[in-house]
């Protein structure tokens, strides 16, 4: 089935970087408000089965040459990795430490390594949401 | 090192992820999994010393208080299951070498095996009901992955029937402690004995531990909830059955166990009579379909119901003896399930065939396996000084003491039902007339010999060793007797 796509590509190829923006918000806002790397990355995946809809399964793997099943041993590697990091420190597994620093541009800043630990989650969500989706669409 | 309690359930969460990188790299696969076994095994054994000195290891994650965050523990119980879960892991990895086929490692075998026993040791270990619910469902993923990984038609079939049990027994799990945490307002597990031994066991708690008994009963295929098991077990590949028939199903019974002297002590007379009576009537439902198929893979899946009708009923007596031998029974049987497991894959392969009445004659080619099989059968019938002895001498023992005459009866019955429906193997399988076989391959078949006998001789050494090991049994039963030691140890005041 050949359809005239033009306006829902044209508006995807906008809407994704917005969606993807605002994920990174989200993932960001997400230590003090609501929202988190898990919340984060399915507004990502969102995006992306957008750019699936408007285009197809070839021209995304194409845009986006990621392995995601890497992309998933990644992000646990970093959360376990984070949560490991207390073991170092003989402290109980999961301790996280925090400190506030002076960032310029962003002023006083406060840096978690609970931050480390969900960038893990973002990627691990992503990597499994798009795995799945891709090797469901991808079957004939 | 407080973290040191954790790393047998990081070491091999870490080794499966590592192993994500190399899915089409299966030598670096199988070294990786084997070096990541080996170094849990090591930390499990320094576990083991550290809690026979010491005394129960508890971490509480993320720094937080006891009761509020989630806690880890350590007592002798739980390491002793961790230890023997990862050897027979390692065991059953190597035999995966020559058997499993290059198809199946190349798409995540070796990763789901490992995650697979991440949640196995992590449901071991914690002391929170509802990360011990988290902990099942990593166990159970990896677990339908294993189970439909191939995809013939009858995995495809079977492993429909297992998601839908275990999803709607989790399902249950979550409506559980749902309540639980209603009426107690806690998850911590120290701190749900604790409180639930203030409030004196009123009849909304025993509801809710036959709802326990209910969804752990159907992980551990106790009576009426075992339906689903002898289908789905023997549909995937000997390995993945081994590893299913040995550990699977004996987390359902540490739960059981575990909640039935932690929380609900209160009112032995309704809670432990029922779990009893459902020991009693699993042992016979397993007997009888131990003697009814002529299919090695049913005839051992059902000697599993037999070994957790016994291991039950050891727990429901309450006493010392009885929980001893519980303890005691329930690690020889992950051995000797693991062990037979193995030995009647080789049969299989060497065969071609799981049905009894189409083999014969295998003593005149191979002998040494069928001593093998005669050895492991005897120690699971429990012939002394073989491992199944003492275990079941023990809990005979504690139903003796309680006074279950009848109950007890039936566990020595059933010891020579279990002896009867291996010598059955043995008789049509080695004896008679030599059938004619597909020649194979004797270097696979020698590699396939190597950890079966290595498990057949720990399990060996097990029994032999009982002087030994003893004190260490003797320890996990005397905390699962006093809870108070449990709850001490975690609420540390």
């Amino acid at each position: 089935m050949k359809k005239n796509n033009v306006i829902l590509q044209t508006t995807a190829k906008v809407t994704f970087f917005i969606i993807f923006l605002f994920s990174i918000h989200i993932f960001f806002a997400g230590h003090f408000a609501p929202g988190g790397g898990f919340v984060g990355g399915l507004l990502t995946t969102g995006a992306i089965v957008l750019l699936l809809l408007a285009f197809d399964l070839e021209t995304v793997k194409a845009t986006l040459p990621f392995n995601f099943t890497v992309v998933i041993g990644v992000g646990l590697l970093l959360s376990l990795g984070t949560a490991a990091g207390s073991i170092l420190f003989n402290v109980p597994f999961f301790t996280h430490a925090f400190a506030h620093f002076e960032l310029p541009l962003f002023g006083d800043t406060e840096l978690h390594t609970a931050m480390i630990f969900d960038s893990g989650v973002y990627l691990v969500v992503v990597g499994a949401a798009i795995t799945i989706i891709q090797s469901i669409g991808g079957d004939e | 090192m407080i973290n040191l309690l954790l790393f047998p359930i990081i070491i091999p969460f870490f080794f499966a992820i590592v192993l994500l990188f190399f899915k089409e790299q299966v030598r670096i696969q199988r070294i990786l999994t084997v070096i990541g076994l080996s170094a849990s095994i090591a930390f499990a054994c320094t576990l083991i010393m550290k809690v026979k000195q010491d005394g129960i290891q508890t971490l509480t994650l993320g720094s937080w208080p006891a009761p509020f965050g989630i806690t880890m523990v350590s007592d002798m119980f739980s390491v002793l299951l961790v230890t023997s879960t990862l050897v027979i892991t390692l065991f059953v990895v190597i035999y995966s070498f020559s058997s499993i086929g290059e198809e199946r490692e190349r798409f995540f075998y070796y990763p789901a095996i490992l995650f697979m026993i991440t949640g196995v040791n992590g449901a071991f270990t914690t002391g929170d009901i509802f990360n011990m619910f988290v902990f099942f469902e990593v166990l159970l993923i990896a677990s339908y992955l294993l189970i439909v990984l191939g995809g013939e038609k009858r995995q495809l079939r079977e492993s429909i029937k297992y998601i839908l049990v275990n999803v709607i027994s989790s399902a249950f799990f979550v409506i559980t402690v749902a309540y639980l945490y209603s009426i107690v307002g806690t998850l911590n597990m120290a701190d749900i004995g604790q409180k639930i031994a203030d409030i004196g066991q009123p009849g909304i708690i025993s509801v809710i531990g036959i709802l326990m008994l209910l969804v752990f009963g159907i992980k551990a295929g106790i009576f009426p909830l075992y339906f689903w098991m002898p289908g789905s077990y023997a549909a995937p590949p000997v390995p993945i059955l081994a590893l299913f028939g040995a550990l699977l199903t004996k987390v359902g019974v540490y739960a059981i166990t575990r909640t039935y002297t932690l929380f609900f002590v209160h009112d032995l007379a309704f809670t432990h009579t029922i779990l009893m009576v459902l020991a009693l009537l699993t042992i016979v439902a397993g007997c009888i379909g131990a003697l009814a198929y002529f299919d090695l893979k049913q005839i051992i899946i059902y000697n599993i119901l037999i070994a957790i009708g016994v291991i039950l009923f050891g727990v429901s007596q309450m006493n010392e003896a009885g929980m001893q031998g519980a303890v005691f029974y329930l690690i020889h049987d992950m051995l000797i399930k693991g062990a037979l497991f193995l030995i009647i894959g080789i049969m299989i392969y060497v065969t071609g065939t799981s049905n009894l009445r189409e083999m014969g004659g295998l003593i005149k080619t191979h002998a040494s396996l069928g001593w093998l099989f005669l050895i492991a059968a005897f120690g699971l019938a429990g012939i002394p000084p073989l491992s199944g002895f003492v275990g079941k001498l023990l809990i005979v023992q504690g139903g003796f003491e309680h006074g279950q005459i009848f109950g007890t009866i039936v566990i020595l019955a059933s010891s020579l039902v279990v002896l009867l429906s291996v010598i059955r193997i043995f008789i049509y399988a080695f004896w008679g007339e030599p059938v004619p076989l597909q020649p194979t391959n004797r270097k696979t078949y020698k590699h396939m010999m190597f950890p079966a006998v290595i498990l057949v001789a720990l399990s060996v050494l097990y029994g032999v060793g009982t002087e030994w090991i003893f004190p260490y049994v003797s320890d996990a039963a005397h905390v699962l007797l006093d809870p108070s030691s449990y709850i001490n140890a975690v609420l540390k005041e």
